[in-house]
């Protein structure tokens, strides 16, 4: 055993490969992209096999198969990825696994990079799976290797659901120094066992509803569902917030009792009835959704126990967003009446907004530019989609009308266009997100003769959550090349009446691609193909030659780099920014621009 | 217990500077905890490191009023954390302000002088870091990150000596870069 400093995903990763896991797959998503990544480079001898696959759908089949197969899978995604990849996870509840099966979807309070505050709780409980909640780094390496064990044991999928502060906390925690892959017995065929019937539905789930019981004992007992203190009044947390709610009962001197939840399904009931025996009131500290506190208004129910329940649904406790020390210390401080001391400094002068921005030389504000330009003064709806390509939305090129989910922005484009015909509906798209959702959508416009522009903003990168590779990349996890999958040929192929791939940073020639499929009919599509700033050398860098600058600022007001700055009144380029993509030389009306 | 705040704009280097001070903690023994922004901020927006060092610590993000340090890598953004802060705390902050690219658009003239000023009224110790001064010295704009800690740790604030970061630099850094490092060390 060695001490190493880890940050909440290295430690999901190290204690799975310590569980012998085999296959590992997964869809990159913040907060839980470094968990497959630190997989892949503890990989050095390849003995695991690690993917990434084209979305959590694929993933978690992937992953199933393996297990199937008596391999120990683990498969990783955020939140919003559960929703792709429910269909196989609500049916494999019901088939269940040989090897053992840990599903990693971290969840997102806040959000802070994320479309929902959703709760993979609620999927635990709704889907029938055990779920597993850690606290911190060190918690989450022991725990995850009580998934594995546990999901042997009872042959079923378990989900595994950190947020954010674990995931991306770190930590010194003490992790065994090597690790042996699990012995794969192999497919077994067993048509009752694997393949999926209403007759053997019914029999599954009458065996899911007489085991999830027996998993509510073992778990009132399992090692990391604790129960402490003395008195009348008790607090019942989970997660990070049992963190905070340590720290701020710190030194308080307050008499409480405290639960803290590790497993919130199935419920441990016999636990939770020892903690409200002799309660009066409850406070409930959780994040997301008010799923402890249901469950515990339901046991008082169940049980005739006189005990009142706090928590989000009678608002002592904030609906939505994150906890902290402070959010807590407001709740017990009522609760416990305890006072706390705070630091009281006079109000702050007017600070910088500091929006996220696309970064100086993004290729993906040339392309929105490029648009932008070639339809001016035309009727046009920019539907956008995930990925750094969300901040085209933001002044001054504000060309992202609507963001819904992944592969959205080729649909919901089409759907503007049935009720808008006259209109230019463009959908923006970026690489991995075209191969992970958008092909089918693309289909879809092909099938049904609708007129979309459809714009694929190939930056060779899966660039948002830090740079993984996709089908078009050519490279796998494994460290091999592969053919990379041709986008223009998908969709030559699939029917698309246009197709042409253009460099952005090319500002005319995109435009003039624009412009000629903007007045053709039927499903165009134009690649705007140059890498991501992050993944090639900066080409030579700009300067404004201050003796041509008429300062009419159009480069500050139209394209909105953060290397062009105001100097004095009048615009410089920051040369520690600068990529040298040279689209604002293009921009200057003045040529002042140059090398 | 040790609670030290970095705070900055994205790709400014705060997180190496956070793992330092970790790591030093751990070579001393001690349990340590750090909480980070990763993901859409990193894109030229605010971005704050925790890190708490000491026996037992329960929270990876430190409580308000309870920094013995904040380390800012620019002003602005040091008085928006200012609320962490512990009562006599230390603030170490690079001088040089960073618009952000909304002051260009909307014509702002943010300098960070009123930041500054802010700062003085109101951090018991205060030490203003000419941090593009030292990476000129150096010849490189990658030092800012260790030149600040520098300061951070000759102010005593830090729960680590000036020679104990040397040797985190030494350790945990690539060798090519050891002499720059140690030369910013030095000048802070």
């Amino acid at each position: 055993m060695s001490q190493r400093f880890l940050m909440g995903n290295e430690a999901i990763a190290l204690g799975a490969l310590h569980a012998g896991v085999n296959v590992v797959s997964g869809y990159p998503g913040t907060p839980s992209t470094e968990i497959l990544e630190t997989i892949a480079k503890n990989n050095k001898d390849s003995s695991v096999y690690v993917e990434w696959s084209v979305n959590e759908k694929a993933a978690l089949e992937v992953g199933a198969g393996a297990a199937y197969s008596g391999a120990r899978s683990l498969v990783t995604m955020k939140q919003v990825g559960l929703n792709v990849a429910s269909d196989p996870l609500m049916s494999l509840a019901y088939v269940g696994v040989k090897g053992g099966m840990v599903i990693v979807s971290a969840d997102d309070p806040g959000p802070i990079s994320s479309q929902t505050e959703q709760d993979t709780r609620h999927f635990a409980q709704f889907a029938k799976l055990p779920v597993f909640d850690p606290s911190s780094p060190e918690e989450a390496y022991e725990m995850i290797q009580d998934a594995f064990e546990l999901s042997e044991k009872y042959g079923t999928p378990v989900l595994f659901r950190p947020t954010t502060r674990v995931c991306h906390g770190c930590a010194n925690v003490e992790v065994r120094d090597s690790f042996e892959p699990h012995k794969a017995e192999g497919f077994v065929k067993d048509t009752m066992r694997w393949v999926i019937f209403p007759r053997t539905s019914y029999l599954n789930h009458c065996r899911i509803e007489k085991r999830d019981p027996q998993l509510g004992e073992e778990f009132s007992i399992y090692r990391f569902n604790k129960l402490s203190g003395s008195g009348r009044k008790g607090i019942a947390t989970q997660g990070i917030s049992y963190a905070y709610t340590c720290e701020a009962l710190d030194g308080a001197g307050s008499e409480c009792r405290l639960l803290r939840i590790a497993t919130p399904n199935p419920f441990p009931e016999k636990l939770a009835l020892e903690f409200l025996e002799g309660l009066d009131e409850v406070v409930c500290i959780e994040e997301l959704d008010p799923v402890i506190e249901r469950e515990l208004i339901f046991i008082c129910g169940r049980h005739n126990l006189n005990v009142k329940i706090h928590g989000k649904l009678d608002g002592t406790v904030q609906p939505a967003g994150e906890n902290t020390v402070e959010s807590v210390k407001d709740v017990l401080s009522k609760f416990l009446d305890i006072k706390y001391e705070t630091e009281e400094y006079p109000a702050v002068p007017e600070l910088p907004v500091r929006p996220p921005v696309l970064c100086a030389g993004c290729p993906h504000r040339a392309s929105f530019y490029a648009v932008k330009q070639a339809v001016k003064g035309r009727k046009a709806v920019f539907s956008g989609d995930i990925g750094c390509y969300t901040l085209g939305n933001a002044q001054p090129l504000d060309m992202v009308d609507t963001c819904l989910c992944m592969g959205a922005d080729v649909t919901i484009a089409q759907g503007i266009h049935r009720v808008e015909p006259d209109t230019l509906n463009f959908s923006f798209i970026g690489d991995s997100t075209f191969f992970a959702s958008g092909i089918t959508g693309v289909i879809n416009a092909v099938y049904n003769q609708t007129d979309i522009l459809l714009i694929v903003l190939d930056n060779s990168t899966t660039a948002m959550t830090g740079h993984q590779p996709h089908p078009g990349t050519g490279v796998t996890m494994m460290g091999e090349v592969c053919n990379a999958v041709s986008i223009e040929k998908i969709l030559g192929a699939v029917g698309c009446t246009y197709v042409r791939t253009v460099d952005p940073l090319d500002l005319s020639a995109a435009e003039s691609a624009v412009r000629e499929a903007a007045d053709m009919k039927g499903v165009r599509a134009i690649i705007m193909k140059s890498p991501c700033i992050a993944v090639c050398k900066p080409q030579e860098l700009y300067s404004v030659d201050a003796g041509k600058c008429i300062n009419c600022k159009k480069c500050i007001r139209e394209l909105g780099c953060p290397a062009i700055v105001l100097s004095e009144g009048r615009p410089a380029i920051e040369s520690s920014l600068c990529y040298g993509c040279g689209v604002c030389a293009q921009v200057c009306p003045a040529g002042a621009i140059g090398r | 217990m040790n609670n030290t705040l970095l705070c900055g704009v994205g790709g400014q280097g705060t997180v190496l500077a956070s793992r330092l001070i970790a790591f030093a903690a751990m070579e001393k023994g001690e349990n340590v905890r750090t909480s980070e922004t990763i993901g859409m901020s990193q894109r030229g927006g605010c971005v704050v490191s925790h890190v708490r060092s000491g026996k037992d610590i329960a929270s990876p993000m430190l409580p308000k009023g309870s920094a013995d340090v904040i380390i800012a890598f620019e002003p602005a953004e040091a008085v928006r954390n200012i609320s962490y802060l512990k009562k006599g705390g230390t603030v170490v902050v690079n001088k040089k302000a960073v618009k952000p690219v909304t002051a260009s658009l909307t014509g702002s003239d943010y300098d960070g002088s009123e930041a500054l000023e802010y700062l003085k009224a109101n951090a018991a110790d205060l030490r203003i870091i000419d941090g593009d001064d030292i990476c000129r010295k150096c010849g490189s704009t990658k030092v800012l990150n260790i030149a600040l800690l520098a300061a951070a740790a000759k102010s005593g604030a830090l729960g680590m000596t000036v020679e104990e970061l040397k040797s985190a630099v030494i350790k945990r850094i690539p060798e090519r870069f050891h002499e720059i490092n140690l030369k910013a060390i030095e000048l802070a």
